[in-house]
């Protein structure tokens, strides 16, 4: 594991951005990660958020879950709404309307929100370099409008807008690569991170808040209620994707690949140990799981193959 | 303390229904959303924050006598805390009403 | 730059009132016939002439938001569009007024497709009617560069927070050149003072915005919408006095033209005014007592000084830019000002007639068969429905 600034709970914010009295559903890793995340930030940050589960429960007006400054404006347009913000206080600040003062412009989605209904706006503001973080909660599908499936829904699980069935296994489509496409865009910081591996995700939220320019997270965050597994159990589920190599955790530091946690020897477990407490993948057969087994390797081998390049 | 909303009338609002009052969701108790509730065995805590740090709620505290546990009023008892301890300190215990 | 009068196209105008707003953020993406503004916004900030963001996005959806986050941080916020664009930016353009989140932006009016259209009507603002924001029409150069000054006052007011469009005819206000007279820089700074706006997104005094609407709280919310539509009314009106008392140029939400003793009026909005005016100089020179009633404010609705410009009328002939599909009762202007005469004594008939679609040309002449022929209908009681003007077949 990479050297971390951040390697016990105690050196973590004490401080909560994020008020307790959220109406996320039981054992939610995806408002977790927003909480971790904010914890990495501190207080001088700006949140724009799409329209999702996130902004659903945290916001029903007149009730704000929010100590950080916070907008949501609609579903597609986080990422174009927290460039208007970071555009509207760079100008103000350099015209001295109001004081200097470093501040965290960070837009926030969910899969569908990022990778489906937003990306547009999304590549528009990492092209245009924007000194912003865009964080993507990855919980596999729409869950905030019952489990629908994305473009980020892994092959093979099945929810309401692709079940399993005699003639379907569900979702028939590879999940979309949402860091490497940010990746193609150039940008200095992209990294994906999982709020079961809480320092690693830290570091890089800090590192993409020191990083000019934009930076783009993409977080695996465990959705009990989608993913049809114990509440009790969303962290371990974050742990054996990350340890079976289905969402390895890597940074693309200005063009650099690296993996920031290799699963050692002990701890690499095969994707049937991830597959299969999970309602979603209940009716894969042995046949479909040696086939995520090989695309799964496949990626990570490139992976490696990427972050031992100089 | 924010009114609740189905007594504010139009004139109460903010313009643009911005909500000046930050982190008022505390006022909502979800701990009325458990069915298990945390219970922790002191003397086995070691304090390492764990728990707390993974809480989805960010409703676990440190309490005088040094150990961590779950803030009630909050705790939906996803069982996230017992489930992490590293010393097995935390039982999940049904409530009973 | 000092007080001057120059002949410039009115796009050119437009860009050179922002400047002298000193905006913070301009977010546009480009589209015919709004393209020169932008483009000139962007020169004079490449120039250094201008100290602001020009943020060029990848959609007008993406204008719309970034003007939503400048807006919330208070900064000073310009955009542009026309037709597509507007119909692009529309879930955005409702949001920015509900939001209550000042910006300007200048409408290039264009015709919705389809047929992809470029060219000039009303059916781009007419589609966005319903969404709060304060709509702004004019019908010359002049105007256009005064009441863009104008609607950063209005907008910016703490009394209003509102965004405003100012529409303009595409093409026939912003490709024409035109003599402008440009106010002092120092004038202008001093009709527009930025000041902090009061709840934006700082973290020093951490707000939330664009929370949610239960069915317990929407209505209210909605409620408290409307009445901030409606109470910028006065506000409006302050802003364009102030503006007149320091230009002797002066605006007013409905405005009438030889009407004193008109037995029928032409209604118009934007453009059209100008020809409706010579036309109704040819003809009172025959004899007619006709004069000409423009409609400024669309948003909010002038309703007492519309009433009070119509009432007593034999008959109105209102000009539309646009169709309600399937309506069967006019155009939306039509259908508004006949309900804001519905039952009024001494209310006049309204004969309704949908002309110039997509830019196709309304001579002096058509105006003037345009008034006689409605004048006649109304005459004969013939006040249902609409005409579409010129229409073959």
């Amino acid at each position: 594991m990479a050297k971390t600034s951040i390697s016990s709970p105690k050196h973590v914010e004490r401080e909560e951005f994020f008020a307790p009295g959220h109406r996320a559903c039981q054992g939610c890793a995806e408002v977790l990660a927003v909480r971790l995340v904010l914890k990495a930030l501190g207080k001088d940050t700006i949140v724009a958020m799409a329209t999702g589960c996130m902004e659903i429960i945290s916001s029903p007006l007149p009730i704000t879950s929010w100590r950080v400054p916070w907008i949501h404006n609609a579903f597609e347009n986080a990422a174009a709404v927290i460039s208007g913000c970071e555009s509207g206080m760079k100008a103000l600040m350099r015209k001295g309307k109001i004081p200097a003062k470093k501040i965290n412009f960070v837009g926030m989605g969910g899969d569908g929100a990022t990778a489906d209904i937003g990306m547009g706006p999304l590549s528009g503001a990492l092209e245009r370099g924007h000194d912003m973080i865009y964080v993507c909660y990855d919980n596999e599908a729409y869950m905030n409008t019952g489990i629908q499936r994305s473009s980020c829904t892994p092959y093979g699980a099945s929810t309401t807008t692709s079940p399993a069935g005699k003639k379907s296994i569900g979702q028939h489509t590879q999940k979309k690569n949402m860091v490497e496409i940010a990746a193609a865009h150039g940008i200095p910081y992209v990294a994906t991170a999982c709020p079961s591996f809480p320092f690693d995700l830290m570091e890089k939220v800090k590192k993409a808040s020191e990083t000019a320019g934009p930076a783009y997270i993409h977080i695996l965050s465990v959705c009990p209620t989608g993913w049809r597994i114990n509440p009790s159990e969303a962290i371990k589920y974050g742990r054996l994707a990350v340890n079976s190599c289905v969402f390895p955790l890597y940074e693309v530091d200005h063009g650099k690949y690296r993996l920031t946690y290799k699963p050692s020897d002990k701890k690499l477990i095969p994707v049937s140990e991830y597959l299969k407490g999970q309602g979603r993948f209940r009716h894969l057969t042995d046949s479909d799981i040696e086939t995520i087994q090989a695309a799964t390797m496949k990626a990570y081998e490139r992976l490696l193959r990427l972050s031992e390049q100089e | 303390m924010a009114k609740p909303m189905e007594q504010i009338t139009w004139q109460e609002l903010e313009t643009g229904a911005v909500v000046v009052e930050v982190g008022n969701s505390v006022q909502y108790e979800t701990g009325s959303w458990r069915s298990e509730r945390p219970v922790v065995d002191k003397e086995k805590c070691i304090k390492c924050m764990f728990c707390w740090l993974y809480c989805p709620e960010g409703c676990i505290r440190q309490a005088e006598e040094g150990h961590f546990e779950a803030d009630l009023t909050y705790c939906k008892g996803c069982g996230i805390c017992a489930e992490e301890c590293p010393v097995k300190c935390i039982t999940m215990v049904i409530e009973e009403k | 730059m000092a007080k001057t009068r120059k002949g410039v196209e009115v796009s050119i105008a437009i860009a050179e009132a922002v400047r002298q707003a000193d905006v913070d953020v301009v977010a546009a993406y480009p589209i015919t016939p709004q393209t020169h503004i932008v483009e000139h916004l962007s020169e004079l900030v490449a120039d250094g002439e201008l100290d602001a963001e020009f943020v060029p996005v990848d959609s007008e959806h993406s204008a719309m938001s970034v003007c939503c986050g400048s807006a919330a941080v208070g900064a000073r916020t310009f955009t542009s569009t026309s037709a597509q664009g507007l119909a692009l930016m529309s879930e955005i353009y409702f949001i920015a007024a509900a939001m209550r989140l000042p910006m300007v932006m200048a409408l290039a009016n264009r015709s919705l497709s389809s047929p992809l259209s470029i060219w000039n009507d009303h059916s781009d603002i007419m589609m966005v009617r319903d969404a709060g924001w304060i709509c702004i029409f004019v019908e010359n150069g002049q105007e256009t560069y005064d009441n863009i000054l104008c609607a950063f006052r209005m907008a910016e007011n703490p009394e209003v927070m509102l965004p405003v469009a100012v529409n303009l005819d595409g093409f026939i206000l912003t490709h024409m050149i035109e003599p402008i007279l440009y106010e002092d820089d120092d004038l202008v700074r001093s009709y527009l003072p930025w000041k902090p706006m009061k709840n934006a997104l700082h973290p020093d005094r951490p707000v939330s915005m664009g929370c949610f609407g239960m069915p317990e709280i929407y209505t209210e919310a909605q409620m408290n919408r409307e009445m901030g539509v409606r109470n910028s009314y006065p506000h409006i009106l302050d802003a364009w006095e102030e503006w007149g008392r320091l230009t002797g140029r002066h605006y007013r939400p409905v405005e009438t033209y030889r009407c004193e003793d008109a037995e029928y009026c032409i209604v118009t909005m934007g453009s059209y005014g100008e020809t409706a005016m010579e036309v109704v100089d040819m003809l009172r020179e025959e004899g007619e007592k006709v004069g000409v009633i423009k409609i400024r404010l669309w948003r909010p609705f002038p309703l007492e000084e519309f009433r009070k410009a119509a009432l007593g009328r034999k008959c109105l002939i209102v000009m539309d830019r646009a169709i309600t599909f399937g309506g069967n009762q006019g155009g939306p202007v039509a259908t508004e000002l006949r309900s804001a005469l519905y039952g009024m004594d001494g209310a006049p008939s309204i004969v309704n007639y949908v002309a110039g679609l997509a830019g196709r040309d309304v001579s002096r002449k058509d105006f003037r068969n345009i008034i006689l022929e409605g004048k006649a209908k109304a005459a004969k009681g013939e006040v249902d429905g609409f005409t579409l003007y010129g229409l073959r077949g």
